[in-house]
């Protein structure tokens, strides 16, 4: 496999951040961005508000007051025009040891919709309180969808630190009040951090304002964070993408089954079960451009070739007899809706999972939850557009499939409106 | 045993699932071909995605006829090498015209050569995805683009109103007439571009390399000199030791002063560059160019 100086144990680290321009966000990316040159001069300077100094550097300790960064990641016309932040709009950045791409959501706006999609490919969320204000219902909002997605680590800035002279005990405080709710909502890792992104206190350097904060800044917290993840641990999961039949005179007698290895690790000689079929035989090859290998694993894209002619097409799912999926006509999730018509009972639409399509009916929505107070409403008629709730659905075929928990890649989906094709819901497979 | 991969095996991974699931859900899909180092790193990905088939689509170049006479040889012999099919399109009439963007202006030059010969190509194939090597961390329009970007009947783009694109499921559900661009580089930058093609070893053309070229300078910018008539008053050309970061049309396309003669010092220099590359695109000047663009159906 390739390797290279360049890119040598730098590991991709993909990361969401959610907050508005008043939590600081803009001034930490713009830092982020800046120390780590992920932002270009020449884009830094078409933002800058004021006059260019003589040399035309940027100097980052004044950035806050003199650049506009809301310019640099506001991309549309329309939301610079506006002051608002539409969209999710993707950052890149990168340090010796990783890259990052980070999904930056607006905090407002959509909130709902946008932090869904941005933390949907997350294994880490950062989220901004400003320490004046404390942990607000917005930040509670925040870690619910957090904890909703499963992300795996969720960072939280208590941001203006020097707007209360650094002190310690307010920073405490915050800490405890989200770690009592994150062990309340099931957010596997919490990690504090007090910074001034403004400053630049902890945010790529420590600075000299905290002493009595022993942990690491940000930019070390995101280099250091544990993403070897537990999809090497999950079960096998291959959903067939294209079946490859070349018929070409070289590999005439080639029949290939691609995909993406989404969980779990595939040997070659290992007895494989197709399902839903339920037919088996023995991987033969993994094949790929850069020649055979002995074993893949996640997030590998590769072709497998079977010992047996069977019956294979796209749809079907590669698993291992002894961890088998769920495979089901009917299931409830927890569903996101992102659709300006909402979901009603007995609507029916198209639900896309691993790679495959099926036409289901909503049988029921079980509750609502109201993202402000977090309450359930069992009685709800409809979910509309950044309303959160649980869903049961029914299939008209089976689908292989996880409970999200225990899978995140056989446990998701989308939903899409068969009238528009528009994509108006994430769902997440609850555990029966 | 170590199950990790590298950033750039996670990235192209990524990549090749994008391509692998477009050509298993369109009925007729196309790849843009611009000849330049992100359209050659997108299609040294999809040789690897459908290995060892042969690329299950045809390969398009939207052809202006301002292109540098090395990426015309480059294309022809590459295509011909790795056995892809090519087509050429080309906006005869605007060509026949006269069409250039000193007399017409840069935005009028582009609408017509490239914007209109687009949609005209992929009309005129039938085409339902076509794939574009553009990625998010060249122009702030482009940071919000998704991997499936949906084109009404008339090719545009309505940045408003676009899919939330979840985890790694893409939709592919279009109308009748709708189309959809697909950009399975989106989240390469182009430090991933360049080590990327040294890991592969792939070939580009060799305007990316520095040498002396002739050249004047307009403004901060490089601009070389393929034809006198392109020269604005008073410019004096001069040999300059110089390369691309990008490549473009010829009166369109800026260089920079380089001695980076090697893929391995084009990445140094790249890894110290404080400037963006696409600062030596006139097209990227003035409000607004690349946003107004994409939403008239260009890429």
């Amino acid at each position: 496999m390739m390797k290279t100086k360049q890119d040598q144990e730098v590991e991709l680290l993909r990361l969401v951040t959610v907050g508005s321009v008043d939590d600081g966000k803009s001034t930490l990316i713009g830092r982020l961005l800046y120390d780590t040159k992920g932002a270009f001069e020449d884009q830094l300077a078409a933002v800058r508000k004021g006059p260019k100094s003589a040399k035309g550097v940027i100097d980052i300790q004044v950035m806050g007051d003199e650049l506009d960064l809301a310019m640099l990641t506001d991309g549309l016309a329309a939301e610079r025009e506006q002051g608002i932040t539409i969209d999710v709009a993707y950052r890149y950045f990168s340090t010796l040891r990783r890259k990052f791409i980070m999904a930056d959501c607006p905090g407002h706006e959509q909130y709902t919709r946008n932090m869904v999609t941005g933390a949907s490919t997350a294994s880490a969320a950062i989220i901004l309180a400003d320490a004046r204000k404390g942990m607000l219902p917005q930040s509670r909002r925040h870690t619910h969808i957090v904890s909703l997605l499963g992300t795996p680590h969720l960072i939280v800035c208590v941001n203006k630190m020097d707007l209360v002279d650094y002190a310690e005990d307010v920073y405490r405080r915050i800490r405890d009040e989200f770690t009592a709710y994150c062990e309340k909502h099931g957010v596997q890792d919490l990690i504090c951090i007090p910074i001034s992104a403004l400053k630049g206190d902890n945010v790529v350097d420590r600075g000299d304002h905290m002493p009595w904060y022993d942990g690491g800044t940000v930019l070390e917290v995101l280099e250091s964070l544990d993403v070897s993840g537990r999809v090497d641990d999950l079960p096998l999961r291959f959903p067939v993408q294209y079946v490859s039949r070349p018929q070409t005179q070289e590999w005439h007698d080639f029949r290939g089954f691609m995909g993406r290895v989404n969980s779990g690790t595939v040997r070659a000689g290992d007895e494989i079960t197709v399902l839903p079929s339920g037919l088996t035989s023995k991987v033969k090859e993994i094949a790929t451009f850069d020649g055979n290998l002995d074993e893949a694993f996640a997030p590998q894209s590769v072709a497998l070739t079977l010992t047996d002619e069977i019956d294979v097409s796209r749809g079907d799912m590669f698993v291992h007899a002894s961890t088998l999926p769920r495979v089901e006509k009917a299931f409830e999730a927890i569903v996101c809706w992102m659709g300006e018509e909402p979901l009603v009972s007995r609507k029916k639409y198209v639900l896309k999972q691993t790679t495959n399509m099926v036409k289901a009916i909503v049988a029921e929505i079980c509750y609502r939850t109201d993202i402000n107070s977090l309450e359930r409403d069992d009685q709800a008629g409809e979910l509309a557009m950044n309303d959160i709730g649980r869903v049961a659905f029914k299939l008209q075929q089976p689908l292989v499939m996880d409970a999200f928990e225990d899978n995140p890649a056989t446990g998701s989906f989308i939903i899409i409106d068969t009238f528009t094709n528009n994509t108006v819901g994430a769902g997440m497979i609850s555990k029966i | 045993m170590s199950h990790k991969l590298t950033q750039l095996q996670a990235l192209e991974s990524e990549s090749i699932h994008i391509m692998r699931e477009v050509v298993a859900e369109f009925r007729n899909p196309v790849m843009l071909y611009s000849i330049g180092k992100d359209s050659s790193v997108m299609l040294h990905l999809a040789r690897k995605a459908f290995y060892p088939g042969p690329l299950p689509f045809p390969l398009l170049h939207v052809d202006t006829g301002y292109k540098f006479r090395e990426m015309y040889e480059f294309r022809d012999s590459y295509t011909k090498e790795i056995g892809a099919e090519l087509i050429v399109h080309r906006n005869e009439e605007s060509i026949e015209q006269g069409m250039n963007p000193k007399q017409f202006g840069v935005a009028r030059c582009c609408g017509a050569l490239k914007t209109q010969a687009l949609l005209d190509s992929l009309e005129e194939g039938g085409y339902d995805a076509a794939f574009g090597g553009a990625r998010r961390d060249e122009e702030r329009s482009r940071a919000k683009e998704r991997v499936f970007s949906v084109r009404d009947d008339f090719g545009q783009w309505d940045p408003k109103n676009q899919r939330p694109e979840l985890w790694d499921i893409y939709n592919a559900r279009i109308h009748e007439g709708e189309s959809v661009r697909i950009f399975p580089l989106s989240n390469w930058t182009e430090m991933d571009v360049w080590s990327y093609i040294a890991v592969e070893n792939i070939p580009i053309v060799p305007l990316y390399y520095a040498k002396e070229r002739l050249m004047v300078e307009r403004g901060s910018l490089l601009i070389p000199v393929e034809d006198v008539k392109h020269l604005h008053e008073g410019e004096e050309p001069k040999m300059i030791m110089s390369r691309f970061r990008t490549l473009g049309c010829v009166p369109c396309t800026g260089a920079v002063r380089s001695s980076a003669g090697t893929i391995e010092e084009i990445i140094v220099e790249a890894a110290a560059a404080k400037r963006s590359e696409r600062e030596t695109r006139i097209i990227d000047h003035g409000a607004n160019t690349m946003e107004d663009k994409k939403k008239e159906g260009y890429f």
